[in-house]
C-alpha cells in the first residue's frame, strides 16, 4: 500500500495551501492586530502614540516584522497576483453571489497590494529613514482629502479581502463542507467585515479634525 | 423563429455569426430547430449555406453530448424548449473546449481527467474476490446523486478558473473522486485518487466561485464534493508528509 500512496504530487497543492494559510496566519492576524491597535487614535494623540510606541519597542522588531509580515505578505501577494490574473472573470454571464465574491476577492487583492505598498512606503520606510511614525504624521497625511479617499478605499478593500478570504479559507481546508455550514460562514464573515470596517473607519476619522 | 448561431468552419479558422429564420412548430427544441436548418440550409438573407454541425446522442439529457451555450447559458440543447427561450435564440459552442466545427466541441480533456483521477473501482484480478462490503443506505442516496454526472462539460464552461491560462481539470472529475472514494470497495484506493487530485491542475486550483453547482443540469452538489475533498486532502497531505500506516 505504501508504494501506491507515495506518488509524485506536484507543487501546486502545497503552494496553494501555503498561500491560503499565510493569508490568515500570520498576515490576517497581523491585520486585525494592526487595526485594533490603531483604534487607540480615537482616544486622542497621546493614547495612539503610547500604543504605537509600545509596538515599536517590541524586542527583535525587525525579525518579527520580517517573518510575521514582510515575507508572508510578499509571498501571498506575488502568488495572489498570479492566481488573480489566471482567472477569467465571468460575472456578466454568471451573476451569482459567490461568483461576485470570487471576482471581488481578486479585485480587492490588487487594490490592497497598491494600497499596502504605498502605506508601507509612507510610514515604515520613512521611519527607517528617521521619520517618527506618530499621530501627527497620520494627521498630516489625512489632511489631504484625496488621501482620505485613498485610505478609505484601501482599508475597506483590505478588510473585505480578509473577511471574504476567511470564508474561502474555511472551504479550502475543508472546515465548512455542507451548504448550510458555508451559508452560516457567509454571515459570520460578513460580521467580521462589518466589525473591522467600523473599527478602521473610526480610526481614519480620528485623524481628521 | 430567429436563430443567431456562432459558426466556425475549422478548428483553427475564425468564428462568425450566421442568422437563420425557420417556421415555428409546437414543442420544438433547439435540436429539432437545428434539424430544420439542416433540411434547408438557407440563412436569413436567403443565401444558401452549409448545414450547422452539432452533436447529439440520447436526446433525453443523460449523455451530455449536445451541450452548447443557449442564450448565454451553457446547457443541453435536447432539453432546451424553443417556446421557453427568448428570441432571437443565440447558439454558441462551449469555447472552453476546442471547437471542431460550428457547435461541435471536443470534450476529450474531461475523459482524460477521469483517467487521471482513476474514476473507477479496480476489481479485476486472478481470482474471484467475492461480494464486496455493503454500502449504508444514507450514503448510497447522496452517492447516487454524484453518479448522475454525464461529463457534459457545463461546469467546466461556467468555471472562471478553467481556461487556457490554467491547467485546472475542473469540478466534474473532482466530484467523481468523491463518488468512488465513497464506495466501500472503491475506498480501498482512496489515497491514490486523493494524490491524483493533489497533483498540478488539481483540486487546489478551485477558487470557490461556485458557478459549477449553480450550472450543473443534474443538480450535483459539486461544491460540497470539493469542500469534502479539501478536508480529505488536508489529512492525506499530513499522511504523505509524516508517514502513516493507514
Ligand atoms: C492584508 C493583506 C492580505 C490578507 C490579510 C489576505 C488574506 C487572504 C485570505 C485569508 C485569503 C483566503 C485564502 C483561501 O482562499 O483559502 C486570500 C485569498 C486570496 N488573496 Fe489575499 N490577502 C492579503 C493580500 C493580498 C494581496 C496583496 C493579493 C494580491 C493580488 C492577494 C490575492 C489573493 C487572491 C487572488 C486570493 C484567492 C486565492 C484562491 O482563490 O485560491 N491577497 N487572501
Ligand atoms: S458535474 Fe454536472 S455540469 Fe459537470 S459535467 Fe457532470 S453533469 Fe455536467
Ligand atoms: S443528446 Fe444527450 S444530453 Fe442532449
Amino acid at each position: 500500500m505504501k508504494g501506491a500512496t507515495i506518488m509524485a504530487v506536484g507543487r501546486d497543492f502545497a503552494i496553494r495551501r501555503l498561500h491560503s494559510l499565510l493569508g490568515v496566519i500570520p498576515v490576517g492576524l497581523f491585520l486585525v492586530q494592526h487595526l485594533v491597535v490603531n483604534h487607540f487614535a480615537t482616544g486622542g494623540a497621546e493614547s495612539f502614540n503610547k500604543a504605537a510606541h509600545f509596538m515599536e519597542s517590541l524586542p527583535f522588531r525587525l525579525v518579527l516584522e520580517t517573518f510575521v509580515i514582510y515575507l508572508p505578505l510578499l509571498f501571498h501577494a506575488v502568488y495572489g497576483l498570479y492566481i488573480a490574473f489566471q482567472a477569467k472573470n465571468n460575472t456578466t454571464r454568471y451573476g451569482y453571489f459567490r461568483n461576485w465574491m470570487f471576482t471581488l476577492q481578486r479585485v480587492s487583492g490588487v487594490i490592497t497590494l497598491i494600497f499596502v505598498a504605498w502605506h508601507v512606503w509612507e510610514t515604515r520606510v520613512q521611519a527607517a529613514f528617521g521619520a517618527d511614525v506618530n499621530f501627527s504624521m497620520m494627521e498630516d497625511i489625512l489632511s489631504n482629502p484625496f488621501m482620505v479617499a485613498f485610505y478609505l478605499i484601501g482599508v475597506l478593500s483590505t478588510v473585505f479581502h480578509f473577511a471574504n478570504g476567511l470564508w474561502s479559507f474555511f472551504v479550502s481546508w475543508g472546515l465548512t463542507v455542507s451548504p448550510r455550514s458555508q451559508r452560516i460562514s457567509t454571515y459570520v464573515t460578513l460580521g467580521v467585515f462589518i466589525a473591522l470596517s467600523i473599527v478602521s473607519v473610526r480610526t481614519i476619522f480620528a485623524f481628521i479634525q | 423563429m430567429k436563430f443567431k448561431i456562432t459558426r466556425q468552419d475549422n478548428p483553427d479558422t475564425p468564428s462568425y455569426v450566421e442568422e437563420f429564420e425557420i417556421p415555428h412548430r409546437p414543442n420544438m427544441n433547439v435540436i429539432s430547430a437545428l434539424m430544420e436548418i439542416r433540411r434547408n440550409p438557407v440563412n436569413s438573407k436567403g443565401e444558401a449555406t452549409t448545414p450547422v454541425s452539432w452533436e447529439m446522442n440520447c436526446l433525453e439529457e443523460v449523455c451530455g453530448a449536445c451541450s452548447m451555450i443557449i442564450n448565454g447559458k451553457p446547457r443541453q440543447s435536447c432539453t432546451a424548449l424553443v417556446d421557453k427561450l427568448e428570441q432571437p435564440i443565440t447558439l454558441e459552442p462551449m469555447k472552453t473546449f476546442p471547437v471542431v466545427r460550428d457547435l461541435s466541441i471536443d470534450r476529450s480533456r474531461m475523459f482524460d481527467a477521469l483517467k487521471k483521477v482513476k474514476a473507477w473501482i479496480p476489481i479485476d484480478g486472478t481470482y474471484d474476490l467475492g461480494p464486496g462490503p455493503r454500502m449504508p443506505e444514507t450514503k448510497r442516496q447522496w452517492a447516487y446523486e454524484l453518479s448522475k454526472c454525464m461529463t457534459c462539460g457545463v461546469c467546466l464552461e461556467a468555471c472562471p478558473n478553467v481556461n487556457s491560462k490554467s491547467e485546472f481539470i475542473g469540478p466534474a472529475p473532482l466530484s467523481q473522486v468523491r463518488l468512488f472514494n465513497a464506495h466501500p470497495t472503491g475506498e480501498m484506493n482512496k489515497a491514490e485518487r486523493l494524490n491524483a487530485i493533489m497533483d498540478d491542475g488539481g483540486l487546489a486550483n478551485c477558487g470557490n466561485s461556485q458557478n459549477c453547482v449553480q450550472s450543473c443540469p443534474k443538480g450535483i452538489p459539486l461544491t460540497t464534493s470539493i469542500a469534502a475533498l479539501n478536508r480529505d486532502t488536508t489529512f492525506q497531505s499530513f499522511k504523505n508528509f509524516f508517514g502513516s500506516d493507514r
